[in-house]
């Protein structure tokens, strides 16, 4: 070691993008495989076909735009007000996918592999490789990441299906589990990533903006919720700030 | 099912795709040459949290589908219980989502 510290040698390209698969296995799939199990289900629920579900796991591979998407899809929204809504559910990706370049770029690797990777940004592989990358020999860093992120995308896509065959299949109150699954799982996430009074505003402004607006107008109401509420919570504790 | 139910829902998913991809894009684009602690990505992460919380309470006090066939008391004890569970078992989201989930099936398979 004491060179820039690599403490996380595997030795290889190869070997890393190994390591970054067996880095998926286990409890972060597991987690993330039961709420792709719940997203198959609720695809199912709303009588879509399971190439629907497995298109939009492969495609647009990050689970609170997907079942923002198909719930709308349900509820007949348009197709610009859905665009919408899952481009604002998931603009978290961009400040994510801005701090997690400079962790796994490495010189003489062509700019086109980062796009190509950067359809993987998502929390899960995010969390794991701002902790293990820094570690890392530079040559290793994108293969780690690559074959940790497509191994959690193998996995989702497997389980998207596997929710979609059990639901109707299994008794009903089975069914009903799955597809209460992603509710409880995305209200846990936001609940442990609230950090700063400003952002638990958010939730807080959102979770009554919510179903207040879907009882108005339920295909706009997301939209709605996230622009009014996001941005009364935002100027609420820019006010905080400049008070103080 | 009629054609246009078949291939729409793709059309959907496409732009819902797109729509999730300009963000990662546009995050290698602007690597670098951003903050991503100023003021205009705080307030995109409060639009992003507000409409996530807002779909999430509606996913549970107004569900569609087969969630909507138990009662609001049911839910409301569901995802409570979840609360306590994934805070008294250190953040554990297995225990939390287990916890919401079981609890619903039991409560409503019981009453």
């Amino acid at each position: 070691m004491g060179d820039g510290g690599s403490s996380r040698d595997y030795g290889g390209r190869r070997q890393a993008a190994w390591a970054g698969a067996r880095r998926a296995v286990g409890v972060p799939a597991l987690v993330l495989g039961a709420s792709f199990i719940g997203f198959g289900a609720l695809v199912q629920q709303v009588g879509l076909s399971l190439w629907h579900a497995l298109f939009s796991t492969a495609t647009g591979w990050a689970l609170p735009g997907q079942v923002a998407l198909v719930e709308l899809y349900s509820v007949g929204a348009s197709l610009a007000v859905i665009a919408a809504a899952v481009a604002l559910t998931n603009a978290r990706l961009l400040p994510m996918a801005v701090t997690l370049m400079p962790v796994i770029r490495a010189p003489g690797i062509p700019r086109w592999q980062y796009y190509l990777v950067a359809n993987w940004v998502a929390v899960t592989a995010w969390v794991a490789a701002m902790r293990d990358c820094p570690a890392m020999p530079a040559e290793q860093l994108l293969p780690y990441f690559a074959g940790m992120s497509c191994t959690l995308w193998a996995v989702t896509l497997v389980t998207t299906a596997i929710g979609f065959a059990l639901a109707g299949r299994v008794p009903a109150i089975v069914t009903l589990g799955l597809v209460f699954i992603n509710p409880i799982y995305f209200m846990l996430v936001v609940a442990a990533d609230v950090r700063t009074r400003t952002r638990v505003l958010a939730a807080l402004f959102g979770a009554a903006c919510g179903p207040a607006l879907y009882l108005l107008t339920p295909g706009w109401s997301l939209l709605l919720t996230g622009l009014i509420a996001g941005s009364l919570a935002f100027v609420t504790g820019r006010a905080r700030i400049w008070q103080d | 099912m009629p054609d246009s139910a078949v291939w729409w829902p793709f059309v959907v998913m496409v732009a819902g795709a797109l729509a999730t991809y300009v963000w990662r894009a546009l995050g290698v684009a602007l690597s670098g040459r951003i903050d991503p602690r100023g003021a205009a990505f705080e307030w995109i992460a409060c639009v992003a949290y507000a409409l996530l919380a807002g779909l999430i309470a509606r996913m549970i006090l107004l569900p569609t589908g087969p969630v909507a066939e138990t009662a609001l008391g049911l839910r409301i004890a569901a995802a409570a219980g979840a609360f306590v569970v994934f805070f008294a078992t250190r953040r554990n989201m297995l225990a939390g989502v287990g916890a919401g989930v079981g609890l619903l099936m039991l409560l409503s398979w019981r009453w």
